[in-house]
């Protein structure tokens, strides 16, 4: 069945169907993906990340009700860890996010991270191109719990927006690389808990450290502080939101991240392609179970086995991909 | 398809209904059976819960329901389903239902009804069988 007219006309159930086609992989998802790509670009897309416990999902609430006091259509696309074991989840984040449950202007999917690293999930981005291309002004992606290195949120969306909160060990947490070197927009949540003022100055340091390290940096990070639970802050982090929107269009940044986007994704995809199927024809070959059996007996190394398959299978010297 | 895909599955609290001690248990028993779970919080209205299971496109809605209001609340939540296109979606029941609305509540709509002290395994089968016999009706839907 055809939904993607349906779709760009923003129909709820048919996005929210191509998007599940989308996460199953089943080959309707792509299909559909296909018609709408040349829809999609329109949309502000914002990350929102930081480590667990921060109130990442408490802050997408009150961003969600300050865009729509602006008249900005939302879409979110939440993401939680999925079991390794079982492969079953618990998607908890929309509980914070419920009181929009009857506001037309607001889509809200959660999605299993599904085994994929980097604090999203393989299709979280397809999810942000389906509701792009359903209409939504603001589409965010909000991060499982995230810790120093996993951030692939950042070469998916316009604005990366990082969360932190008192407490969190932030004296040499904060100004380690890592997760303090991205964020375009810093929220300080949990503002009226102890210790907010200290993480407040941790963090003006953190930046100001970064502001010295990259001087050609046009773009200043603001640093807000939030208390989510109580609704407050969610007003100035749009103001820093639409700031950068409006920074990356000035500086003719929103179309280039968008090229820079598109190439990234490309290449992960054809990536991930091009491994399953090289291992796939790789590993059934005779001389590979021939070597694994070597690796297995301890009489050959893994490395000088590979290396002797890659030679086989001329794709050159197999050097580990950084 | 490179695997089977999970249910998909809504946990939903209706109304001023607050003991969630039930639908956590149940919630943690689907998960370690391999199903996405999604809370929808308390103190949900049909509407809101109708708009909740469509967006995220689940297989199945179970209310739990331990303090009345189900006969109201459950069938409206069956009709908003069906008028917002989500008419395809699985609908069960556990908690406190007297025998005497059990009659009403599968006559609309509801397909099963698991009363206290229901074991989570026959929840997890019949939620499995379910999807299985789907899978024959209707292959790749």
């Amino acid at each position: 069945m055809d939904r993607a007219p349906a779709v760009l006309q923003g129909d709820v159930g048919a996005g929210a169907r191509v998007i599940r086609w989308l996460e199953d992989e089943d080959p309707r998802g792509r299909e559909h993906l296909a018609r709408l790509y040349p829809h999609t670009g329109r949309a502000h897309l914002i990350g929102v990340t930081g480590p667990a416990g921060v109130g990442k999902s408490s802050v997408v609430d009150i961003i969600i009700t300050a865009y729509r006091a602006r008249g900005l259509k939302v879409g979110v696309v939440a993401v939680d860890p999925t079991s390794p074991f079982t492969g079953g989840a618990i998607l908890g984040d929309r509980v914070r996010m419920q009181r929009h449950a009857a506001d037309d202007g607001v889509f809200i999917r959660s999605m299993g991270a599904r085994g994929q690293m980097g604090g999203l999930a393989r299709a979280s981005f397809d999810a942000m191109l389906v509701l792009d291309a359903m209409g939504y002004d603001v589409v965010l992606v909000e991060t499982v719990g995230v810790g120093q290195d996993e951030l692939e949120v950042v070469s998916l969306t316009h604005t990366t927006v990082l969360i932190s909160a008192p407490g969190l060990g932030d004296e040499v947490q904060a100004i380690k690389a890592g997760l303090m070197e991205v964020g375009d927009v810093l929220v300080l949540n949990k503002a009226d808990r102890d210790g907010a003022h200290q993480a407040m100055s941790q963090i003006e340091l953190a930046l100001h450290l970064r502001e010295i390290s990259a001087p050609d940096a046009t773009w200043r990070p603001p640093l807000v502080a939030a208390t989510a639970t109580r609704g407050e802050g969610g007003e100035a982090i749009v103001d820093a939101l639409q700031a950068h929107r409006a920074h990356l269009e000035d500086t003719g940044e929103f179309a280039a991240q968008a090229a820079r986007r598109a190439y990234h994704v490309f290449v992960r995809v054809l990536g991930d392609v091009a491994r399953a199927r090289l291992l796939d024809e790789a590993l059934i070959r005779a001389d590979a179970r021939a070597l694994i059996d070597e690796v297995r007996a301890r009489r050959l190394d893994p490395h000088a086995a590979a290396a002797t398959l890659s030679a086989a299978l001329r794709i050159g010297a197999l050097e580990p991909l950084s | 398809m490179a695997k089977t895909p999970p249910i998909r599955i809504l946990l939903a609290k209706l109304g001023l209904d607050t003991h969630t001690v039930g639908v956590t248990v149940i919630a943690h028993a689907l998960r370690d059976a391999g199903m996405e779970v999604i809370f929808s919080g308390l103190k949900q209205t049909p509407e809101m819960v109708a708009n909740t299971a469509i967006q995220e496109d689940v297989d199945v809605v179970g209310v739990s329901s331990l303090s009345a209001g189900h006969m109201r609340n459950i069938p409206m939540l069956a009709r908003l389903l069906r008028e917002k296109g989500g008419g395809d979606k699985l609908l069960i029941v556990g908690g406190v239902i007297p025998e005497e609305d059990m009659p009403m509540l599968l006559e609309a709509g509801v397909s099963k009804i698991f009363t206290m002290g229901a074991d989570t395994r026959d929840i997890i089968a019949y939620l499995q069988a379910w999807r299985a016999a789907q899978a024959v009706a209707a292959p790749a839907s």
